[in-house]
């Protein structure tokens, strides 16, 4: 066999050949004590690199890595954003004052949505003040009120059904509050606030506000914030989803 | 459901982290910085792309930026080549594995790593590190060869730190 090559040999000792190429190679090194020599510690090198790090996939996860946050690395918008306030008032400033105001209202918009959550959640008879069967109304009606075209992420794949909606007063003006509920009754709210600071976005940030889990972004005038009384990973495989439909 | 929570991939990338970084404590800041930035960039992740393999991606960055910081990005196989030391008699032992991955250049093993330890295919192992699939299979021939030489005792054991 004249065209084979160590790639073959590689490629064969990590069983990634069709068929055809693999008996080819297979005749080859059946007159090739060299090459066969070379793929047998080629596959127990595989094989000890498993035997000696699998173990790590069965210790349990350490916390910090479970609670891990985004990193505080600035993210575009913000470089951009900084940039441009440097221009005008001096960089150290309004850096500082930028950091303030996020901190501020990186704290206000999951602590808002966690209450809201805690006392519309448990409602049994007026969860909602338009159910969803009235979907179009509600979005139009709140899309008015806030200014913004909202968009109602479907989460029927993930098990939640949209309950329905209401209007509540926020910080800074009115905020829309979607419910949606699972087979077992397990409720999930995305709280849309309407920003008066000037638009930019964040990243992808978590806040455990007591019982109530919420993930929460920023998109240019809109705040937005996932609540739900679950762990963090099953909230965090909704919330991605949310995020997705909303910035695609 | 696809699987979408980068939280269930935690448990591959320790794994991972651990062949690369080797200390384990090192690996899990590895990890947790991978994650941190992960959750950071994840609107910059493709719906229905590999998750896994953009994990793995952002975590060969930090890892080189981390050496880089560290100085102490291994030598290339030039430098390596040229030092001398006794030659080891141990036997091929599991324990002695870990010790032989951190002789290897890093290029070579984090190939090395994601086809042997991880399964990744070439194609995956070119994306995540953003090389051509040739490069990869040049560099798992290096790093399979350099393995072997260090495990059966003919290549230096010799502790290998750039120091400025």
């Amino acid at each position: 066999m004249s065209n084979l090559t160590e790639t073959d040999l590689h490629a064969y000792a990590d069983g990634r050949l069709d068929d055809v190429r693999r008996v080819q190679v297979e005749a080859h090194l059946a007159h090739d004590a060299a090459a066969t020599e070379s793929v047998r510690v080629w596959r127990a090198q595989n094989e000890a690199l498993r035997a000696l790090y699998n173990p790590v996939l069965n210790e349990p996860v350490p916390q910090r890595l479970l609670a891990a946050r985004p990193s505080r690395r600035r993210w575009p918008n913000y470089a951009l954003a900084a940039g441009v306030m440097g221009l005008s008032f001096g960089l150290g400033w309004a850096t500082h004052s930028y950091r303030t105001d996020r901190f501020a209202e990186a704290a206000a918009l999951p602590h808002r949505a966690a209450v809201a959550y805690a006392v519309y959640a448990p409602e049994v008879r007026h969860p909602v003040e338009v159910g969803a069967d009235q979907q179009d109304h509600l979005v139009k009606w709140l899309s008015k009120r806030l200014g913004n075209e909202l968009k109602v992420p479907r989460l029927t794949q993930q098990g939640f059904e949209l309950v329905g909606g209401r209007l509540l007063p926020g910080g800074k003006g009115p905020v829309a509050q979607f419910m949606y509920q699972d087979a077992k009754g397990q409720r999930i709210t995305l709280y849309v606030a309407l920003r008066d600071a000037e638009p930019r976005d964040t990243a992808f940030r978590f806040s455990q506000e007591d019982k109530v889990a919420v993930f929460y972004w920023i998109d240019g005038k809109l705040g937005y914030a996932l609540s739900g009384e679950m762990d963090r990973a099953s909230l965090l495989a909704v919330a991605s989803v949310v995020y997705r439909q909303l910035n695609p | 459901m696809e699987s979408t929570s980068i939280t269930e991939h935690i448990p591959r990338l320790r794994r991972y982290a651990r062949a690369l970084a080797g200390d384990s404590h090192r690996a899990d800041d590895l990890v947790q910085d991978t994650l941190e930035r992960a959750l950071a960039k994840f609107y910059l992740w493709r719906h229905g792309s590999d998750l896994r393999a953009w994990l793995f991606t952002i975590m060969h960055n930090v890892f080189i930026n981390q050496l880089k910081a560290r100085r102490e990005l291994a030598l290339d196989d030039a430098v390596l080549d040229g030092l001398q030391s006794a030659p080891q008699s141990d036997p091929f032992e599991l324990r002695d594995l870990d010790a032989a991955l951190r002789q290897l250049p890093v290029e070579q093993r984090e190939v090395l790593l994601l086809v042997g330890l991880e399964q990744l295919s070439y194609a995956e192992v070119s994306k995540a590190l953003g090389i051509p699939v040739g490069t990869v299979m040049s560099r798992l021939s290096r790093g399979r060869d350099r393995l072997r030489a260090v495990m059966s005792g003919t290549s230096t054991v010799t502790s290998l730190k750039l120091v400025k």
